[in-house]
């Protein structure tokens, strides 16, 4: 023991004993992450059709740079529900994003009031976060079927309500048609990426206002858990002063939760903006993007093309660009949040490493993050 | 199901704050709060009503579910429940039995492989000195933003590499890591003290002996965190299963679900049977979430101390 020491101290053996540790991780993470990713970069630079194997006897064509380019430049049907698909996100995000963020504040605000009875809330609310994406589907597509739930309690107060799943009318449309915009008017004729500007400005098809609906409903338990545990990090004597000063619950409201809430508010946008450009499963369950491609996401189309219509070279770089647009927003939110926290008293300090978990826990799809703010918030 | 919940998961009070204040100004019951009760049981019945007309429909036949979809059964109807526990000599067109096997033996060995792996790699980036630890753990952040959707084509691709396509090593193998769980039992270890683990060195036990014996045993909160993570993780997933497998006997609860509610499965619209699955896909993960929470929310706050 005593020779060991004059060593590298009593660390001597480490160095092996570290990489004999880690060497499962390395293995499966190398194997089953690393080196597949790479074989899909070079898969999305070829026009492998599922034939053989894409890597040897030239199953596979390589074509440089052309699948990422043709779904921008090249007419036809890939780049028009490439298209299509990136529209239905983005009316997507601009909906999810700031319902679920201002939902989950409001429940936090309330929950953390002095009430009775708020963990049987906070659990109700948080549970859908828990269980299977693919149950949580299957039953939103029963309440919203034909004769459903929601279209009985819509009959109740004589409302007919629509056939959710099958109706692909934008609903920006029928509201400019409320106003008395008439259809496909001649200066929305223009075509940006293959599709014209009337349909740029469809809106959210009715089918994909309720997959905007299962988003908000199955996210604003895990974010009013976040804004939760942010709450009831704020110092109790700014709380008292305040009380002091007699100012108003709006006033304390805007004037100091708000601002204080800022780190908080900013992780839970981002992690939704992250989580909105994820949607799979639910589309799957949901009518694989119909009606008529309205509820097509990017990363279903990248499984579809690759899977069904068997152009796994487009399918790839499909999940490429998705790929980038993920690490784009959460190095962004990474970034912006360290600058946040970096002049933040000691309290604030510790509780950067759960944040970063649960990030990264919501990076990886909407079953983990579930769990992760627990994990970190209630850990300190 | 919410009737459950356990004691209230009350969050530890830091130990320089004073008792947990009192928000409310006193004198002020007013309506706001009744306003704050109306608003929280309006949102927990939309986020229970859902569970109760799926319990529901799950014991109606398909006319009854469609006509009065909103209600108790009435009369309740187990056609749903037989076909889905395999009574009557089972349902070869939908066979749960199978799915739900499946899952429990995925689950069981995934859960298991990573409490144990994860923790290993997360002990030696938390503890041990050796070179191309800090790089080991910069890769593992930064495989963590790697978002699931893109690891679908990926994940195809090495399986058919390997030749493992629709097997349950290409379930299995790809799963048995997970950088999140890693990245949280080297959290976990890094507010442990150091002094006790050199004790056992001097003593004269080895690495993985201290790691096993010392370190493990105090490390409970962690463990149970990542178990329920892990279980919750590997019982929902979907998306991996899809394309790392096509034979109906790889199906689990979840891909079988998904298969039956696309309408890959038989005609009709089935409901009752769809929300039946449902719930048996739900009340796993359900059962460990509502009978964890208490314990969860202890060893929370026993790490809490230490931290």
């Amino acid at each position: 023991m005593a020779r060991k020491r004059t060593g590298t101290g009593i660390y001597g053996k480490q160095g092996i004993t570290g990489w004999l540790f880690t060497a499962p991780m390395i293995i499966v993470l190398g194997l089953f992450l690393f080196v597949p990713i790479l074989m899909a970069l070079y898969v999305s630079m070829t026009d492998w059709n599922g034939n053989g194997s894409p890597f040897t006897g030239g199953n596979a064509g390589f074509v440089g740079l052309e699948n990422y380019t043709s779904l921008f430049t090249e007419e036809g049907l890939t780049r028009r529900t490439f298209m299509q698909s990136l529209g239905n996100t983005f009316y997507y995000v601009l909906l999810v994003v700031p319902l679920q963020t201002a939902s989950a504040l409001l429940l936090a605000l309330v929950v953390n009031s002095n009430i009775r009875g708020k963990s049987f809330f906070r659990t109700a609310f948080y549970f859908p976060a828990v269980t299977s994406s693919i149950a949580i589907s299957t039953v939103f597509l029963f309440l919203f079927s034909n004769t459903g739930a929601v279209n009985r309690f819509l009959g109740l107060v004589g409302i007919d309500g629509p056939q959710w799943f099958s109706d692909s009318r934008g609903t920006l449309h029928l509201l400019l048609g409320a106003v008395g915009v008439p259809d496909d008017p001649s200066w929305a004729q223009g075509e940006i990426f293959g599709r014209s500007l009337w349909e740029w400005l469809s809106g959210p098809s009715v089918a994909l206002c309720v997959i905007v609906v299962l988003a908000v409903w199955t996210t604003t338990g895990t974010f009013m858990l976040l804004f939760l545990a942010a709450l009831q990090d704020l110092p109790v004597e700014v709380d008292e002063a305040a009380a002091l000063d007699g100012v108003s619950a709006w006033q304390k409201f805007r004037l100091i939760t708000l601002p204080m809430l800022k780190p908080a508010l900013f992780l839970v946008t981002t992690l939704g903006l992250i989580g909105t450009w994820q949607v799979f499963d639910q589309i799957y369950v949901m009518g694989k993007g119909a009606p008529a491609g309205t509820t097509m996401t990017p990363a279903f189309l990248s499984y579809a093309t690759s899977f069904r219509s068997l152009d796994y070279g487009s399918g790839a770089a499909m999940a490429f660009i998705v790929f980038l647009i993920i690490i784009v927003l959460t190095f962004l939110q990474r970034r912006l949040l360290a600058e946040d926290r970096e002049p933040r008293r000691r309290r604030r300090g510790v509780s950067t490493a759960p944040v970063a978990a649960t990030t990264a826990a919501a990076g990886r799809g909407s079953d983990l993050v579930g769990a992760a703010p627990q994990t970190g918030g209630e850990r300190r | 199901m919410t009737r459950t919940t356990p004691a209230p998961a009350t969050r530890p009070v830091a130990p320089s704050a004073p008792a947990a204040p009192v928000r409310r100004r006193p004198g002020r019951p007013g309506p706001g709060r009744a306003l704050a009760y109306a608003l929280l049981i309006v949102v927990a019945l939309l986020y229970l009503y859902p569970f109760f007309i799926q319990i529901a429909a799950s014991f109606k036949d398909d006319p009854q579910a469609a006509a009065a979809p909103l209600s108790w059964p009435d009369p309740v109807d187990l056609t749903a429940w037989r076909r889905i526990l395999g009574i009557d000599g089972g349902d070869s067109s939908v066979p749960i039995g199978t799915w739900l096997t499946n899952s429990v033996f995925i689950t069981t060995v995934v859960t298991a492989a990573r409490v144990f792996l994860d923790s290993l790699a997360g002990y030696a980036l938390s503890r041990m000195h050796f070179r191309g630890r800090g790089f080991l753990f910069a890769t593992v952040l930064a495989v963590m933003s790697v978002p699931g959707v893109a690891l679908l084509i990926p994940k195809f691709l090495i399986v058919t590499q390997l030749g493992i396509f629709d097997t349950y090593q290409a379930m299995i193998l790809p799963l048995l890591v997970d950088a999140a769980g890693v990245f949280i039992m080297k959290q976990f270890f890094d507010t442990i003290p150091v002094s006790i683990e050199e004790a056992a060195r001097i003593d004269g036990a080895g690495s993985f002996r201290i790691f096993w014996s010392v370190v493990l045993p105090m490390s409970k909160p962690a463990l149970i965190t990542l178990t329920i993570l892990s279980f919750q993780g590997s019982w929902n997933e979907f998306s991996h299963f899809l394309v790392t497998t096509q034979s109906p006997e790889y199906r689990t609860l979840v891909t079988g679900l998904a298969s039956l509610t696309s309408g890959e499965l038989g005609s009709g619209t089935q409901f009752p049977l769809k929300m039946g699955a449902a719930l048996l896909t739900t009340i796993p993960v359900a059962v460990l979430f509502f009978s964890f929470q208490r314990y969860f929310v202890r060893g929370a706050s026993e790490g809490g101390v230490k931290g």
